[in-house]
């Protein structure tokens, strides 16, 4: 749900990035935080376990600019992605207002994508929201393994609706802020639509 | 969409600072924080230069929405409140509504004041947001036109 301040004239949108565990969520917004100027950012915050595994969140705030006179932030979430974390990333939807789903292109994380990408259909559903009708983007992420499957496979098998897709390797910053682009303009056009 | 948008008006906003004034004051409280259940903060009072408000009110939301699944696990509807005690600063955390007023104290008051004068100040505030719903519920042309007019290029823009 974006949150209008007339009174100090923001914009604050909630976009969260979605996928199966090991996909390269938190690594999308490390990548967002790393390469962003400092005056645009906010801290960078992991609830992770001891071995880096994200237990509830990671959270960034990124502020993007003015828009007819209103800066825009965007709040930046990632989830959980293993599988017993459900009931944290049901929570993490509420209010949402863009999702970007990142894939794990590895032919043995195919199985995961499909249960994660039912996974948020079924939590999006339980918080009172459509996938066909919410900004959403996705990413097929690690494009530079050696055991990837073609993109139009995953495409075939993974698309929902007429969403747009991009290609990553997050870890290097590869598609990263295409992503973060193309959901940030969904949520803005819907913005205008409302 | 499940929630209609909250639109927050100017004056409303002078209002709901006002309370949180005077709250700290009678609280004796270090700061407080008016933020809405997503984490995205409304209004805060007191000295904030060495505290990243932002992180605090993210954190403050997923804290009540994990306590608050951990409520419904065991057939509660919500915590309505929380307390996290330290050894020097404390934090108190009251849900009005769709809202969470977080206070942050330390040794000078205690949580008994604060829960009290929480309890005031929350009075208070439902006002504020049932006009706040209200108003969100019917907005106005003006506003309709103002985000209708962003074009695509105001949004490209962003990015470049």
């Amino acid at each position: 749900m974006t949150f209008i301040n007339y009174a100090s004239r923001e914009i604050n949108c909630k976009i969260v990035y979605y996928g199966p565990g090991l996909c390269g969520k938190t690594t999308n917004l490390q990548y967002i935080y790393d390469t962003t100027a400092p005056s645009s950012k906010g801290k960078l915050i992991s609830l992770a376990t001891e071995t880096d595994r994200t237990l509830f969140f990671d959270f960034m705030p990124l502020e993007l600019g003015t828009v007819r006179g209103f800066k825009t932030r965007f709040h930046l979430y990632t989830v959980p992605g293993q599988v017993f974390y459900d009931a944290s990333r049901k929570l993490i939807l509420k209010g949402v207002d863009g999702i970007v789903f990142v894939a794990d292109s590895q032919e043995e994380r195919m199985d995961a994508n499909i249960e994660s990408l039912y996974n948020l259909e079924e939590n999006l559903k339980a918080n009172g929201y459509d996938l066909l009708k919410i900004p959403y983007v996705l990413q097929l992420n690690k494009r530079d393994l050696p055991s990837v499957i073609p993109t139009a496979d995953l495409v075939a098998e993974l698309r929902r609706k007429d969403e747009d897709v991009h290609e990553a390797v997050a870890s290097t910053g590869v598609g990263v802020f295409d992503t973060l682009k193309s959901v940030a303009k969904q949520v803005l056009t819907e913005l205008r639509k409302s | 969409m499940t929630d209609t948008p909250i639109i927050m008006r100017e004056q409303q906003y002078e209002r709901i600072v006002s309370v949180l004034s005077k709250l700290r004051f009678d609280s004796s409280s270090r700061v407080v924080f008016l933020v809405d259940k997503n984490g995205q903060q409304i209004a805060v009072q007191g000295d904030v230069s060495n505290l990243d408000t932002t992180s605090l009110a993210s954190l403050a939301a997923g804290n009540v929405a994990a306590t608050g699944g951990m409520a419904n696990l065991i057939g509660e509807k919500e915590f309505p409140t929380l307390s996290h005690e330290g050894e020097r600063e404390s934090i108190h955390i009251c849900i009005i509504g769709r809202s969470l007023l977080i206070v942050v104290f330390d040794e000078r008051s205690s949580l008994g004041l604060v829960k009290l004068r929480v309890k005031q100040a929350s009075r208070d505030l439902s006002t504020v947001f049932e006009e706040m719903t209200r108003d969100s519920e019917r907005k106005s042309a003006s506003d309709d036109s103002l985000f209708a007019g962003i074009t695509d290029e105001d949004i490209d823009s962003l990015f470049n």
